[in-house]
């Protein structure tokens, strides 16, 4: 098997990763939930309710209630849903002290409000994991994937050295403004956005089979993450060589997310079909091909408003 | 400097555009002298042909002098005589290492428009519409030539503008019609349409060895040229049934290879039938009319070879594939790989063997290019091709 395709780009690949926050509300749930079932007298002695009897029976149900999402965070599926219900917990858990704190004083009012003030601060955290998650999820279902494909008459190793020379990228990729490589796996990519505003990013290799394929990802704290993987396929009989794309990236929502839709188009992959177009012209014929009415090249998207086919009114050539 | 654009339906106007500039390192600016009006020009000027816009300038036949070079262009200098290929073609992609000029993988810029269309991208064209790249045309000053160092040939001082121009298209694009015929001695060939093109595929059939050619036409001065020229037997298909007579020249085999160098606008003398198509396609329900097309296809040998050198551009009604198919016919065709045939072609000239200027009937100044299109549309005072003077 290739093992390019056990390389992990979740965003291409559309796993789900875990985060390390509600991992931690998973376990958290878990301590607490098995600490109400198996301990409730402890537990109510350390929050100050050891002296209710209502309230020590009321704590393994708590603790049930916990087990819930703790089993769901901890195998992380819908992790926004299980930090809700945490937040829901939460805000039962602060009635439930708040009516416990009026009727207390001395050093048990002192354990309710303490009790009170960490199950707050939990409920802070509960509420940004839930805001995370539903961003993460909302961003997954915003995901572009796509896989395109073209065949150029050159060896393999030839179609490998220049793309895996990042710089090269934006002689064919249109959107792309400028690569930099900032080390040997490392580059900072800059794309131009409508209106003159660019939209910049790290990235980084993270599987690299000379001469068979490269793959890349954005660098975490993207705005808009994205990755992608190309694999150079040989072909028999000196047919030259497929190259095979596949693209993802989450285009955030709001005006950048607008403006990153406008870049790549209403046909995203009909964009990325036109770089490779580019990538064999550049490759093979050593530039991009252009014509009076395409003066920068192909794409299907200025078809529609090309120029005649005069050349470009920049003066007297001679 | 001075351009012919085309500004509509039968329409066409010399106007002044800036001149073209190196785009890139493969190209060279070629100053014209010599420009021809070809029957391609004719299917844009009737509209024929999608994706034109106004002010396109037309021309895919031209010749002249290399007056810049890009950098990459090693084998042209400033100052030599050049004639340049119609298809625009690369030299790299797998098609141009084949041969197939015309179906270079990396000429045409508007390639992903022109697969919506024909499954697959054709090369790019000189002044031939947006769907073959939106390239500046030759009926002009000047000319940007892309992938100088693969489609220009340099011509010798002793071969005139006027048989070299033709080296552009029409020559090589008949020989190919008769070169794909894969002529056997004894055999005889058919092609309609007596234009510039059918002329030069009858005389090339001639050359290759055919042993007899009938040119069907129904402009007497066309046809007297197909005799003189090409030694050809020839048919009015006005005046005859002209597959009662192919049966009756051949004893009822049929000729073993049919071409057609007629292409999308074929006539017809049934003024029902010619009503029919016609209207279909001014509907757009048809984009060609096939009468030339059809007939060869009924008209050829079992086993024999159609070969297809007038142009198409979209679907074709009423084809007879149960013929194609029942009778072993074998159909080839495309536009023509220019670039493998100027040099043997220029070789046979300068040989004597022919010379292909016999086609051009006027030679006007580029300022008269409107009057060139009129006359030749409706092949006016015996105009058979036009040839522009720069
Ligand atoms: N394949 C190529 O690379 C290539 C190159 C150049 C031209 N062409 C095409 O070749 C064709 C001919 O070009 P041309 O310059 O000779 O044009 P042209 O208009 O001078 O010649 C066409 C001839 O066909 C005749 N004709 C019309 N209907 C006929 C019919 N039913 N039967 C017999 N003859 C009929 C016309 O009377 C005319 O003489 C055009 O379609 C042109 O686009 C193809
Ligand atoms: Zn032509
Ligand atoms: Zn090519």
């Amino acid at each position: 098997m290739d093992r390019v395709d056990g390389v992990v780009l979740p965003e291409l690949d559309g796993a789900r990763p875990n985060t390390g926050l509600s991992r931690s509300l998973g376990l958290l749930s878990l301590a607490l939930g098995v600490g109400a079932l198996v301990a409730p007298d402890v537990l109510a002695r350390w929050t100050g309710l050891d002296d209710s009897p209502q309230a020590r029976a009321a704590l393994p149900a708590i603790g049930l209630r916990e087990l819930a999402p703790a089993a769901g965070l901890l195998r992380a599926r819908h992790p926004g849903w299980w930090t809700g219900s945490r937040v829901a917990g939460d805000a039962m858990d602060l009635t439930l002290l708040g009516r416990a704190l009026a009727d207390r004083c001395g050093e048990r009012r002192r354990r309710v409000a303490v009790t009170t003030a960490v199950i707050a601060g939990i409920t802070v955290v509960d509420v940004i994991a839930t805001l995370r998650a539903t961003r993460a999820r909302k961003a997954r279902e915003r995901l572009i994937r796509m896989t395109v494909a073209v065949t150029v008459n050159t060896p393999a190793s030839e179609a490998y050295r220049f793309w895996r020379d990042v710089e090269n990228l934006p002689r064919f990729m249109t959107h792309l403004a400028a690569v930099r490589a900032t080390d040997l796996r490392r580059s900072h990519w800059i794309a131009r956005g409508p209106a003159g505003r660019r939209i910049e990013w790290d990235a980084e290799i993270v599987d690299d089979q000379p001469n068979r394929s490269i793959a890349w990802r954005s660098l975490p704290g993207t705005r808009v993450p994205n990755a992608g993987r190309v694999r150079f396929v040989p072909l028999p009989a000196d047919r030259g060589t497929e190259v095979r794309v596949q693209l993802g990236y989450a285009p955030p929502a709001g005006g950048l997310g607008r403006a990153v839709a406008k870049l790549f188009g209403e046909e995203p992959e009909q964009q990325v079909r036109d770089d490779l177009r580019r990538f064999k012209q550049v490759l093979e014929t050593g530039d991009v091909v252009r014509s009076d009415g395409s003066p920068d090249g192909i794409s299907v998207r200025q078809q529609l408003h090309q120029r005649p086919a005069q050349p470009l009114p920049t003066g007297p050539r001679r | 400097m001075k351009a012919t654009a085309w500004m509509g339906r039968d329409s066409v106007k010399v106007v002044d555009v800036p001149e073209p500039k190196i785009m890139s390192p493969r190209d060279a600016i070629v100053k014209i002298s010599t420009t021809a009006i070809c029957g391609s020009d004719l299917h844009l000027y009737h509209g024929y042909l999608p994706a034109m816009r106004k002010g396109d300038i037309l021309g895919h036949e031209f010749l002249g002098e290399v007056v810049e070079v890009g950098p990459e262009v090693g084998n042209l200098k400033v100052g030599d005589r050049v004639v340049v290929p119609f298809p625009i073609a690369c030299g790299r992609c797998r098609s141009c290492r084949q041969g197939l000029f015309s179906v270079c993988e990396n000429s045409n810029p508007n390639a992903g428009f022109a697969e919506k269309l024909l499954g697959h991208s054709p090369a790019g064209v000189f002044g031939y519409s947006h769907l073959t790249g939106g390239y500046a045309g030759g009926q002009a000053e000047y000319a940007r030539v892309p992938f100088a160092d693969v489609g220009p040939l340099k011509v010798p001082d002793d071969v005139p503008d006027d048989q070299a121009v033709l080296l552009a298209d029409v020559f090589p694009t008949g020989y190919m019609g008769a070169e794909m015929c894969d002529i056997q001695p004894g055999d005889v060939v058919a092609v309609w349409g007596a234009g510039p093109v059918g002329l030069l595929a009858a005389a090339s059939a001639r050359l290759l060895g055919a042993d007899r050619v009938i040119v069907i036409d129904r402009y007497p001065y066309r046809l007297r040229l197909a005799e003189q020229h090409a030694g050809a037997e020839v048919l009015n298909y006005e005046q005859v049934d002209v597959l009662d007579a192919l049966n009756e020249l051949t004893a009822g085999r049929g000729p073993d290879a049919c071409i057609d160098a007629v292409g999308l606008e074929s006539h017809h003398d049934n003024p029902a039938l010619y009503a029919y198509d016609r209207t279909k396609q001014a509907v757009r329900v048809e984009t060609e009319r096939p009468f030339a097309l059809r007939q060869a296809i009924l008209a050829c040998r079992s086993g024999g070879v159609v070969s297809v050198v007038g142009a198409y551009g979209g679907f074709v009604d009423k084809f007879p594939m149960g013929a194609l198919m029942n009778r072993s016919l074998i159909m080839r065709t495309g536009q023509c790989h220019v670039q493998r045939y100027t040099r043997p072609l220029l070789e046979r000239i300068r040989r004597g063997e022919i010379d292909p200027s016999f086609v051009i009937s006027h030679r006007l100044p580029l300022k008269d290019a409107p009057k060139g299109y009129k006359i030749f549309q409706k092949k006016q005072d015996d105009c058979t091709k036009v040839v522009l003077k720069v």
